[in-house]
């Protein structure tokens, strides 16, 4: 058997597969990356606890041989950090959509990331609502079409690590489903992070998103994440006037983009406030 | 030696396009396989597992 | 040991949720709830429990059904707005089945309405507020010692059935202040923890029940069982199942398990009713002027009783039968345009005369005002 073979069949619920996911759709592709991920760190099956919403990238979840769960639109985010306050020892990952994570749940999003809750927050970034057909997200390129923006997008798009920082996640980072030991990596990273993680993952969506912009086939829109992500080494040796023009080329770094460990964890700070009410100081 | 896993396979070409080798083909059933001919000429690099969003496609190196 | 205390209704919510063993608590300040969230902010890290102050209504739910499903008995406290921001995530806990209390102090609404006025007018939304097919158990206390023994009643409710239940208050029992006794000791207060399965792990089905039961047991996310939370529909295997049969299975047992109980469940408290010939029938904060206006129609010698629903919801049938077989007529009393007097009217209808009490002008009815209404009633 192959790695990936054994991977499948290790941390898949038998019977489950194949999933509901279009032909070439990339969510294959991250959630294997997740699994990869939770290999390489040799996690125990029982202390992960995967959390998803709705949308596309949240069926995910019941795929997976873990503490799962598939809520509610937007609300992954709450759900998960009340279950990593009941049981702080669980290693929590939140697969989402860009709609899921950026819109409906887009005030979750910047709470979790300021109360610095040990979670991994993987947004499958397809840039569309996949599951409903092709309408907007907050995260579809200005100028795009959509099946609600017959004449093009006017909305700027969000840059979603950028927001996460901003509101005080402690470690974010990006890749491709091109790059997919990248991924692997940075999610395994992520998941290692104490503290709010957040990881972007490129993909396609060659059905409702690819035919309406013309993005071409699968592998098409996934040789574009190939040429228009740069590691983020070469991204800081860059000139401040070559990162410039990089972006206006619709050019984005991946890799680990920020990490801090000087803030403190949620939970950990709120065992503090019990041992205070318990008298202790 | 390549596996497929044809009841999971959707046919999308990802394999096919990553192929270095150019072995593979999207059959008129929508399945991916290698081309007839070509078994040989597969130097399982991985490229095609690494990126099949549908477990569908392994290289068994054993 | 016990102490004295003179407590508002809100506080006693507190003490009662910590007596049934609450360890997680999120929600967000709303009038006129808000002293809950307060009290347990103190409270709960004193007990090993955690409290949040989320970002939003949805986020107070969320996290609560989230701690839930780690295992620890959980509430969220809210007032009319944030009732209706947490419908959604009430129907997730419903067809997921997550043990969860809700309290729902109301105030006049609908929209901000007036934030520090009585009334009751989420009778209707605490029962069918979630979109789709549902059944919830609601409570509705009207002192401030009821307040702690119906939240304990509550949460074991929860846990016991794997159902949210809803503590309907309202303005007048949340700040109303009153004397409670209170034991030192809360551990010898019974309460009950749901049921955990004790099977293999291979065996277990996460929807699957013991024979004779209609509530699975249910697995605390990294206790080793693994299983699948959905809101989608579902069958005993927790995972999603489109079949008509599958569909309906799931709906009839989330009915079942509440209504083949309700003589567990369904509480309702007579005054005065042995030999009434005239009952008043109202609960919550509306309920404490009818035991007066009762009191004062006996001393004029008319023979009312007076019947408090404890159980809202399920709406208590047979008792509300064996009331219309012994009396002439009944006067539903409700601080709204006329919600929970429809259901009576459904059920005994044919049989008994109903009158409406409604009063939905921001204050409560006096004993008086609701004696005259008696006697317009009786004719």
């Amino acid at each position: 058997m192959s790695v990936m073979e054994d991977l499948v069949e290790k941390y898949f619920r038998p019977g489950r597969l194949p999933h509901i996911w279009c032909p070439g759709c990339g969510n294959g592709i991250i959630t294997g990356a997740i699994v990869k991920a939770i290999d390489k760190l040799q996690l125990d099956k029982d202390e992960v606890a995967i959390i998803s919403g709705i949308g596309c990238s949240s069926r995910s979840t019941g795929y997976l041989d873990f503490n799962t769960a598939n809520t509610l639109h937007g609300r992954a985010l709450p759900i998960a950090t009340g279950l990593k306050m009941a049981n702080p020892k669980l290693k929590v990952i939140v697969p989402s959509g860009d709609g899921d994570a950026t819109a409906i749940g887009g005030n979750h999003l910047i709470h979790a990331a300021r109360r610095n809750v040990d979670m991994t927050l993987v947004v499958y970034n397809n840039s569309i609502y996949g599951m409903t057909g092709g309408q907007y997200s907050p995260m579809t390129p200005k100028g795009s079409k959509a099946s609600t923006a017959p004449y093009l997008t006017i909305e700027p798009s969000f840059n979603l690590l950028e927001l996460a920082k901003a509101a005080g996640a402690t470690y974010i980072a990006r890749a491709t489903t091109f790059h997919v030991p990248t991924m692997v990596d940075v999610i395994a990273k992520g998941i290692q992070h104490k503290g709010f993680s957040v990881i972007e993952c490129v993909t396609a969506c060659p059905i409702n998103f690819g035919r309406q912009n013309k993005a071409g086939s699968a592998a098409k829109m996934i040789e574009w994440q190939r040429d228009h992500a740069v590691m983020m080494g070469a991204w800081t040796r860059m000139t401040d006037e070559q990162r410039a023009e990089a972006k206006a080329a619709g050019k984005f770094p991946i890799g680990v983009l920020f990490e801090t460990n000087d803030v403190q964890e949620y939970t950990e700070a709120y065992d503090e406030i019990i041992k205070r009410a318990q008298g202790g100081k | 030696m390549l596996k497929f896993v044809s009841k999971r396979c959707k046919g999308c070409g990802i394999c096919v396009n990553f192929c270095p080798k150019k072995v593979l083909e999207i059959t008129e059933l929508e399945k991916s396989a290698i081309i007839k001919g070509k078994e040989d000429e597969c130097i399982e690099c991985g490229q095609c597992e690494m990126r099949c969003p549908d477990y569908a496609i392994f290289v068994d190196k054993e | 040991m016990s102490r004295i205390l003179l407590l508002q209704g809100n506080q006693a919510v507190v003490e009662g949720a910590i007596a049934a063993g609450v360890k997680f608590y999120g929600g967000y300040p709303i009038t006129p709830s808000t002293e809950i969230a307060e009290q347990l902010a103190l409270r709960l890290p004193q007990v090993g429990g955690k409290f949040m102050q989320t970002e939003d209504e949805l986020a107070g739910l969320g996290t609560a059904v989230g701690a839930s499903m780690g295992g620890k008995k959980s509430m969220t406290a809210t007032s009319g707005p944030g009732f209706s921001l947490k419908q959604e995530m009430l129907g997730l806990a419903c067809i997921a089945e997550i043990p969860v209390t809700i309290v729902d102090v109301q105030r006049v609404g609908p929209a901000t309405g007036q934030p520090t006025s009585p009334a009751q007018g989420e009778v209707m939304q605490s029962r069918w507020g979630t979109h789709g097919d549902h059944w919830v158990i609601v409570v509705s206390p009207s002192s401030v010692p009821e307040c702690f023994d119906l939240t304990i009643r509550a949460v074991n409710l929860s846990e016991k059935y794997r159902v949210p239940v809803i503590i309907l208050m309202d303005e007048v029992v949340g700040h109303m202040r009153e004397k409670i006794v209170l034991p030192d000791d809360y551990s010898q207060i019974e309460t009950i923890d749901r049921k955990t399965p004790d099977c293999k792990v291979e065996d277990f089905l996460a929807y699957g029940c013991e024979e004779g039961s209609l509530v699975p047991p249910m697995a605390a996310f990294g206790s080793g069982y693994r299983w699948h939370v959905t809101g989608l529909v579902h069958d005993e295997t927790g995972f999603p199942k489109n079949a008509p049969e599958a569909t309906v299975n799931c709906y009839n047992r989330l009915r079942d398990k509440l209504m083949d109980n309700v003589d567990d469940i369904v509480e309702v408290e007579n005054y005065r009713m042995e030999d009434a010939e005239f009952a008043v029938v109202a609960f919550g904060g509306a309920a404490r002027t009818a035991y007066e206006a009762v009191d004062m129609a006996r001393a004029e010698g008319l023979k009312v009783g007076f019947v408090r629903p404890v159980t809202i919801w399920p709406f208590a049938e047979k008792q509300m039968k064996e009331v219309a077989k012994k009396v002439k007529g009944i006067l539903v009393h409700e601080l709204n345009a006329g919600q929970y007097v429809l259901e009576v009217e459904r059920v005994v209808g044919k049989d008994c005369p109903v009158h409406f009490y409604g009063k939905y002008d921001n204050s409560s009815a006096t004993p008086a005002q609701m004696l005259a209404e008696i006697k317009k009633a009786m004719g």
